[in-house]
C-alpha cells in the first residue's frame, strides 16, 4: 500500500465517524440539523481525499458529471414542495439504485480480459449483486414514484399469471447469475442479468397497492444502501460499503416499523396484490350524521382539549397551515391542541410531522399513536383530517375487514369526533369505516381547507 | 483472509446502523429518509475512479453518469433534508409568539 492510499483510507474512517456521529444527532429535532450538516462533512471529505487517488488522471468528466448532477439536486431540492416529499424520496431511491448499477457496469467494463480472467468469483458474485439490487431499485422506485405522483394508477396491477411470472424471474435470475460468475469473459450474461432485474423490480412494485406505498419507499430506501455496499464490496472500497450499510439498516428498520404499525409481515405486504379480496362479512349499518362548518365551531368553543388526527388527505387539501391557523386561535382560548400521528399516515414514514413542522406547528405537540390511546377520553373532540383507516374501529371490531388487527388511533373513544371528508365513501384501502356511523361521529363534508377556513372564519366573528 | 475483513465490515456496520437508526424518533423518520438518500450518493466515492481512470471509453462513459446520478443525491439529499430540519421548532414560550 504507497502513501496516498494510507492517506485516503485513514480519511475514510474519519469520514464514516463523521456519517455515524451524523446519524446520532439525528435522534433529536434539536441536533438534527447539526447531524445533517456532519454528515454532509462526511460525505465532502470523502469526495475530496478521493480525487487525490492515483488512477484518477483526469477531471473533465469527474466535473461535468458532478456539475450536471448537483444542479438538477439543487433545483430539486429547492423547489420541492412539502407535500411532494414522497415522491421526491421515491425518486432519489431510484438514483441511488441507478448509480451502484452503472457503477457496477462501469467497473465490469473497466476490466481487460487478464483481469477478468484473474479476479476471483467474489468479485463477480458481488458485481452481480450490485447490478441485481441496483436494478431492481430503480425500476421499482420508478413505479413507486409514478403510483405517487399519480402518473400511473395507485391500485395493485394484477393479472393472471403474474405470480408464475415472478417466480420465473427468480430463477432466471439465478441461473443467468451462476453462467454470469462461471463465465465473466462472455459479456451478455451481464445484459440478462440487468434485464432481468429491471423486468423484476417493475412486477414486484406495481403489483403493490397504494396505501402500502410507505413501506414500498422504506424497502427501496433499503436497497439502495444495499446496492451502494454490494458496489463496495465489489472494487473492495471501505467506506461504501460501510455507509451502504449504515442506509441499509436504516431503510430495513423504517420497513418494519411499518409493517407492525399495519400488523401485517413484510411477505404479506409485498405480496398484498395477490391477496383474495375479503368478503364484506358484516354490513356496516346506520346513519351518518353530517354538521355545518358553523355548527362545528360552537361545538369547538366549547372544547377544552382538541385532538387533531391528520392524513394523506390533508396533504392532498393542503390544509395544514389552515389547521395550524386553527391550533392558534384555540390556544388562544386557553385550548389545548394536540396531534396524533399514526405510523402509516401519508406517503412516506413521518410525512405529516414534515408538513405541520412546514406549518409552524412545534413538534412537541406532535403525539404518537401509544401516547394519546390512553387518554383518548380526555378530549372534548377529536378532528379528523382527510385520515380514514388509521382510525378505522374496523381493525378491533370486524374480524372480516382487511386491516382488522392494525393498531389504530382509538379516536371513537373521544368524547366527539369530527371526521373532514370530502365525501362519505371509502378511504385509500378501499375499507368501510364504521367510525362514520358512530353515535359521537359528525361528519363535516367538503374540502378539509375551506371547512376548517370556515370555522376560522367563525371564530373571527365572535 | 481479506474477504473475510470485508464481511467482518459488514457485520459490524449493519449493528452499527440498525442501533443507530433505532434511536430516530419518529417525527424525523422523513428527513432520515432523505438523509439516507444522500448518504447513499456514497457511490459517488466509488465513481470517482471509474469516471476520471485511464480506462475504455465506456467504463468513461458509465463513470461519469455514476458521478452524475450519485451527485444528484449528495446534493439535493443534503439540501432537502437541511431544508426539512429548519423547519423542526419546538414550542415557544407564551408571550414571545412571532
Amino acid at each position: 500500500m504507497n502513501d496516498i492510499l494510507t492517506i485516503i483510507n485513514f480519511t475514510y474512517v474519519v469520514a464514516a465517524a463523521l456519517f455515524i456521529i451524523g446519524l446520532k444527532l439525528l435522534s433529536h429535532p434539536d441536533t438534527a440539523r447539526k447531524g445533517n450538516f456532519v454528515s454532509a462533512l462526511g460525505m465532502l471529505i470523502a469526495v475530496l481525499i478521493t480525487l487525490l487517488d492515483q488512477q484518477i488522471i483526469s477531471y473533465h468528466y469527474i466535473v461535468l458529471g458532478f456539475v450536471i448532477g448537483g444542479a438538477v439536486g439543487a433545483w430539486k431540492a429547492k423547489t420541492i414542495e412539502m407535500t411532494a416529499m414522497p415522491e421526491m424520496v421515491s425518486l432519489f431511491n431510484g438514483f441511488g439504485g441507478l448509480a451502484s448499477l452503472v457503477l457496477g457496469g462501469a467497473t465490469f467494463a473497466g476490466m481487460d480480459l487478464t483481469r477478468l480472467q484473474a479476479e476471483s468469483a467474489f468479485v463477480f458474485v458481488t458485481l452481480l449483486f450490485t447490478i441485481l439490487v441496483g436494478g431492481i431499485t430503480f425500476s421499482g422506485s420508478v413505479v413507486a414514484w409514478g403510483k405517487l405522483s399519480g402518473k400511473i394508477k395507485a391500485k395493485a396491477f394484477i393479472f393472471k399469471g403474474l405470480r408464475e411470472l415472478s417466480v420465473l424471474h427468480l430463477v432466471a435470475i439465478a441461473v443467468v447469475g451462476y453462467l454470469f460468475v462461471t463465465a465473466p469473459t462472455t459479456h451478455i450474461w451481464l445484459y440478462f442479468a440487468i434485464a432481468l432485474s429491471l423486468s423484476f423490480g417493475l412486477w414486484a412494485t406495481i403489483s403493490i397497492g397504494g396505501a402500502d406505498m410507505p413501506v414500498v419507499i422504506a424497502l427501496l430506501n433499503s436497497y439502495s444502501g444495499i446496492a451502494a455496499s454490494a458496489a463496495g464490496l465489489a472494487t473492495g472500497n471501505t467506506i461504501l460499503i460501510v455507509t451502504g450499510l449504515l442506509v441499509g439498516a436504516s431503510g430495513l428498520i423504517l420497513t418494519s416499523i411499518m409493517c407492525k404499525a399495519m400488523n401485517r409481515s413484510l411477505i404479506n405486504v409485498l405480496l398484498s396484490g395477490f391477496a383474495k379480496p375479503v368478503a364484506a362479512g358484516e354490513k356496516i349499518e346506520g346513519e351518518i350524521k353530517v354538521l355545518s362548518a358553523q355548527d362545528a365551531f360552537y361545538v369547538l368553543e366549547a372544547a377544552q382539549s382538541v385532538l387533531v388526527v391528520p392524513g394523506y388527505g390533508m396533504a392532498v387539501a393542503q390544509a395544514q397551515h389552515a389547521v395550524r391557523e386553527l391550533q392558534s386561535l384555540l390556544e388562544e382560548n386557553g385550548r389545548t391542541v394536540d396531534y396524533a400521528i399514526h405510523a402509516v399516515a401519508g406517503r412516506m414514514p413521518g410525512h405529516m410531522n414534515v408538513l405541520l413542522a412546514e406549518a409552524d406547528v412545534p413538534y412537541d405537540q406532535l403525539y404518537e399513536m401509544e401516547d394519546v390511546n390512553p387518554r383518548m377520553e380526555n378530549y372534548d373532540v377529536v378532528i379528523v383530517i382527510g385520515a380514514n383507516d388509521v382510525v378505522n374501529p374496523a381493525a378491533k371490531e370486524m374480524k372480516g375487514s382487511p386491516i382488522y388487527g392494525m393498531p389504530v388511533i382509538e379516536a371513537y373513544r373521544a368524547k366527539t369526533v369530527f371526521v373532514l371528508k370530502r365525501s362519505a365513501d371509502a378511504g385509500f384501502a378501499g375499507v368501510d369505516n364504521p367510525l362514520f356511523f358512530k353515535d359521537n361521529t359528525r361528519m363535516v363534508l367538503g374540502d378539509a381547507k375551506e371547512t376548517i377556513n370556515s370555522i376560522i372564519r367563525e371564530f373571527a366573528e365572535v | 483472509m481479506e474477504i473475510i475483513y470485508l464481511l467482518f465490515i459488514v457485520l459490524l456496520a449493519a449493528f452499527l446502523g440498525v442501533e443507530l437508526i433505532r434511536k430516530v424518533p419518529a417525527t424525523l423518520h422523513t428527513p432520515l429518509m432523505s438523509g439516507s438518500n444522500a448518504i447513499s450518493g456514497i457511490t459517488l466515492v466509488g465513481a470517482l475512479a471509474a469516471a476520471g481512470g485511464d480506462s475504455n471509453l465506456l467504463t468513461t462513459i458509465l463513470g461519469t453518469a455514476a458521478v452524475a446520478l450519485a451527485s444528484i443525491n449528495v446534493v439535493g439529499g443534503y439540501w432537502v433534508t437541511d431544508r426539512m430540519l429548519g423547519m423542526f421548532k419546538k414550542k415557544q414560550k407564551p408571550g414571545v409568539r412571532k
